[in-house]
């Protein structure tokens, strides 16, 4: 059914979710028009109308009207009662996740995301999930404030560190649509997009096999893995451009300058301080950006990354 | 009011006052050169000063606007870098609140009008009014400060913990700036309201109060009130980050949310506090140019007043989707579109001000309608904000943005345009270039709809705020936006010009060029250092048209005040059925 404010709004691709967000949003914006033209209207007439003839105009005494009045305080109010009980159901229901909801693990950190699956699987930037069948993503922040934002589900929650929050929602058909990051986070707080990626329930079956159990291979093909699916890459370069970071070409045994004066050999212990503490030591030229990954990587993955980036020439 | 009610009668000797039209002694001849203005006490002079900085203010934060508009020519990279821009979309969103919005109405044109509205001298505590513009000027150094240290880019609102952690001394510099200059609006606001409970003129009754006075009054509750809570958060703010203690940072055991509600505690009532003082402008103009008395004055005074208490209640509505408490959001929603309705009610009573009135669109007039128009629309899409389930897909899109530019630009900064140009022959005995004024009134309304409408657009389609890159699709309304910033830019360019010629070269203005009724009004063009040479005495409402000018002129006739010696003492005494 076409409506007057469609183009305002992006497709609706998870109608449990956006339906009632939509039928509000056109029901606001068409009452709205109706009230501004009549105001407009009012405007232009009576500034026509009652333009004036000369400075000794006479003009009526109307001090109040209460019939006047009360009408169009109880009417608007009427109105926006109606609004508020209205978006309160549909925020109910943004909160209240089906029970048979897949779960899938986020987490947002400066500047990109990861997606955890139940058997393992891991993805960076990239969301995978099945049609028609309620979705529950439930995410965290390893560094500041970031915000979860697929527009065309209608649905979007704050990613606060130290504490967990979720939204959810049930796309209807394959295809792809953009996450957005939204509470402000830096740099490159407006790269910070990702997509969902909808499959029809079996090839998403399949796909989940494919990439089941997680991050296997050599040593250093496990690293290799870890510094796509960990986002190294959106500050590190692996082909010597600068980016927010310094690249990782060559880094192995290159000496370092840092903003305290001294030089320091990139060595193993380095690489392993530069990961989990990036405050101690800040590369000169360069800002205190990066997130710590205490906690985030066990240490073997820390080893194998480190065989990775001994490999980077 | 009636005879019989328990008032004190007193029965004053009276004459009229009319005010001269070639006054050779003025505030401005009065004390002049650099240090008489430095260090005056006069409520003119210092409300001048005010106006200068905040113009400065606006030129720079609105030079910045232009810059972002421009970066946003092209989605990444047009010509600056993505941090420039995101140093630069704070330090404007920062000024244009505090340095400019928040100060603009009450501490600028309030500081000229509001004494010589209540026929007082100055305001009750002078020195302390000084005092007031130099702490403005201390946060302003700070601010300076902020920007030599590195700059900050937290956004305005500087959220923890991306503001306390590792972001360096521009945040604390700041943040210290903005704490300086909290003083200077509670000293302003207390200010008003002892000068609006003490010294009004004889005659100026509660129920004959100009609307302005009444929006000031407001204002000033919510400035005293508020203020101290964000000094508070930001002191708070300032320990975790100099100190390290966990106060908001979840990394030292702190909760990032509750920073969130102390600023919005603060910036929710401040949001009124920017806004209400335009209510009083609006009614003021609104009733001068349809020489008409304002309908429903008691509704508008007491939704000032009822604005100003239930925008305390409603801050959560910035944080509908932080992780507040189920039981919170629902409340604040509620609380939400309860004060939509005051606001709307005000709406509909200057409209109906129009109804049989004389009306003559001269530029402030213009300026009215425009505001109408234009605060219309960010009432309406704060309605949509409010609404739970749609602010969460809205929510921090540009949808935000263009709501508040409607209704700061779109109301407390069009407000204020109509104010100025209102008051301009008041304040400087000079008259502006008429069509000049109106081109550029035209000029406004067209570039602010060309910058700000097609961000409704872009916002509800998913397009977040404070991106510097952005995708593809949503090229063509930001190059809309920028060409529009460009047309709002000559519009203010213009302004500037025939505002400065006018102070040069302009007509010289009558004591009262729009015929109006209000007591300030009855003062020589400029006013004199002491604003009247006598001591008004009010027996009408200030917005009775219907009677004679020369009741609007009458003062205390007391032998050694006044010049005028030809005019008979007559005796009138305060209340209203005699005259
Ligand atoms: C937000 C951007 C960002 C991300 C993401 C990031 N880093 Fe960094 N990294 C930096 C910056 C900036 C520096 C330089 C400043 C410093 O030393 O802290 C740096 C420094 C380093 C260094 C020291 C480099 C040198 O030349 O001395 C290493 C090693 C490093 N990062 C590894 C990683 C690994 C591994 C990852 C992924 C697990 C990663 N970084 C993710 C921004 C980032
Ligand atoms: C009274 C006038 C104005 C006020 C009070 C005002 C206020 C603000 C505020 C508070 C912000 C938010 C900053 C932030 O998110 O931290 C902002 C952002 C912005 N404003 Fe203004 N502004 C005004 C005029 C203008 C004008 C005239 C333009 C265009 C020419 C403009 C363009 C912008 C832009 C581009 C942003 C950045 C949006 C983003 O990246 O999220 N503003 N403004
Ligand atoms: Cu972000
Ligand atoms: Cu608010």
């Amino acid at each position: 059914m076409g409506r007057l404010f469609d183009f305002m709004l992006p497709d609706n691709k998870s109608p449990l979710t956006a339906d009632s967000t939509d039928g509000l949003f056109h029901f606001i914006n068409e009452v709205s028009l109706i009230f501004l033209v009549g105001i407009t209207i009012a405007l232009i007439y009576f500034a026509i109308k009652y333009k004036r003839k000369s400075e000794d105009d006479k003009t009526p005494v109307i001090t109040h009207n209460n019939t006047l009045e009360i009408t169009w305080s109880v009417i608007p109010l009427l109105i926006v009662m109606v609004v508020f009980g209205w978006g309160y159901s549909g925020w109910l229901n943004l909160k209240a996740v089906p029970n048979d909801a897949y779960e899938i693990q986020a987490t947002g950190y400066k500047w990109n995301w990861n997606f955890n699956y139940e058997n393992g699987a891991q993805t960076l930037n990239e969301l995978h999930v099945p049609k028609g069948r309620p979705i529950k993503v439930v995410m965290q922040s390893r560094d500041v404030l970031h915000s979860f934002f697929i527009p065309d589900y209608r649905v979007k929650h704050d990613v606060v560190p130290g504490r967990y929050t979720y939204v959810w929602f049930q796309a209807e058909e394959t295809g792809e649509s953009v996450i957005f990051c939204t509470e402000y986070c830096g740099t490159s707080h407006s790269d910070m997009l990702a997509k969902v990626i909808v499959h029809e329930p079996n090839e998403f079956e399949q796909w989940l096999e494919l990439n089941g159990g997680g991050i296997q291979g050599t040593p250093v093909e496990q690293g290799e893995q870890l510094v796509s699916l960990q986002g190294c890459q959106t500050c590190h370069s692996i082909d010597g451009s600068p980016k927010i970071g310094p690249t990782f070409k060559g880094i192995w045994e290159r000496e370092q300058q840092l903003t305290d004066g001294s030089t320091v050999v990139v060595d193993e212990n380095y690489i392993r301080e530069s990961i989990l503490y990036p405050g101690n030591k800040v590369v000169a030229g360069y800002q205190n950006v990066m997130s710590p990954y205490e906690g985030r990587l066990s240490d073997d993955e820390i080893t194998n990354i480190i065989e990775y980036l001994k490999t980077i020439n | 009011m009636a005879i019989t009610e328990a008032k004190k009668m007193t029965t004053l000797q009276v004459k009229r006052f009319k005010p001269s039209e070639n006054p050779t002694n003025t505030f401005l001849t009065d004390e002049k050169g650099v240090w008489a203005w430095m260090t005056t006490v006069d409520h003119k002079k210092i409300g001048i000063m005010y106006l200068v900085a905040v113009a400065f203010f606006f030129a720079l934060a609105g030079f910045l606007a232009i810059a972002l508009r421009t970066e946003l020519w092209t989605p990444a990279k047009t010509f600056i870098e993505a941090d420039t821009y995101n140093q630069l979309f704070t330090l404007h969103g920062a000024m244009m609140v505090f340095f400019v919005l928040v100060p603009s109405i009450p501490a600028a044109l309030g500081n000229f009008i509001l004494p010589m509205q209540l026929g007082a001298k100055d305001v009750a505590f002078p020195r302390l009014n000084l005092a007031s513009l130099y702490i403005y000027v201390a946060g302003a150094i700070f601010t300076f400060a902020a920007l030599a240290s590195g700059g900050f880019d937290t956004g305005w609102t500087f959220y923890t913990p991306y503001s306390s952690d590792g972001n360096g001394a521009g945040v604390i510099w700041v943040t210290l700036g903005v704490f300086i200059l909290g003083f200077s609006s509670i000293l302003t606001g207390t200010n008003f309201i002892t000068t609006i409970h003490k010294l009004r003129a004889p005659g100026i009754t509660w129920d004959r109060l100009p609307l302005n006075i009444w929006a000031l009054y407001a204002t000033s509750i919510i400035q005293v009130l508020a203020t101290p809570v964000l000094a508070i958060t930001i002191l708070l703010l300032s320990f975790e980050n100099i100190m390290d203690i966990g106060i908001f940072d979840p990394a030292l055991g702190g909760d990032p949310v509750l920073f969130q509600h102390f600023f919005w505690f603060y910036s929710h009532p401040a949001v009124y506090i920017m806004i209400v003082p335009g209510f009083g402008i609006i009614s003021e103009v609104i009733s001068t140019f349809s020489k008409k008395t304002v309908f429903g004055y008691w509704a508008i005074a007491l939704s000032s007043l009822a604005i100003a208490f239930i925008g305390f209640l409603v801050w959560g509505h910035h944080m509908f989707t932080s992780g507040q408490s189920a039981v919170a959001t629902t409340v604040f929603s509620f609380l939400t579109f309860l004060v939509g309705i005051p606001t709307g009610i005000k709406i509909f009573n200057w409209i109906a001000t129009l109804y049989r009135g004389s009306i003559d669109m001269k530029t402030p007039m213009l300026y009215v309608f425009i505001f109408l128009f234009l605060f219309s629309i960010g009432g309406f899409t704060g309605i949509m904000l409010g609404a739970l389930s749609v602010d969460i897909h809205l929510h921090d899109t540009y949808y935000v943005v263009a709501h508040f530019h409607y209704v700061m630009m779109g109301g407390t900064l069009i407000a204020l345009l109509a104010g100025l140009h209102y008051w301009w022959p008041k304040m400087t005995g000079k008259m502006y270039n008429e069509k000049l004024a109106q081109i550029s009134a035209v000029l406004i309304f067209i570039g602010f709809n060309m910058t700000f409408l097609p961000q409704f657009i872009m916002g509800a389609q998913g397009m977040p705020r404070r991106y510097y890159n952005y995708i593809d699709q949503f090229t063509p309304f930001h190059q809309t936006s920028t060409i529009g910033s460009y047309i709002l830019g000559v519009a203010f360019l213009i302004i500037l010009y025939y505002l400065v010629k006018s102070l040069f070269s302009g007509e010289k203005a009558p004591s009262n060029p729009w015929n109006s009724r209000g007591l300030e009004w009855q003062s020589t063009s400029p006013p004199d250092f002491h604003n009247f040479d006598h001591t008004p005495v009010v027996i009408n409402g200030p917005y009775d048209y219907h009677k004679p000018m020369e009741e609007f002129q009458l003062g205390l006739a007391v032998s050694h005040e006044g010049h005028d010696a030809e005019h008979a003492p007559a005796e009138v005494d305060t209340t209203e059925e005699k005259a």
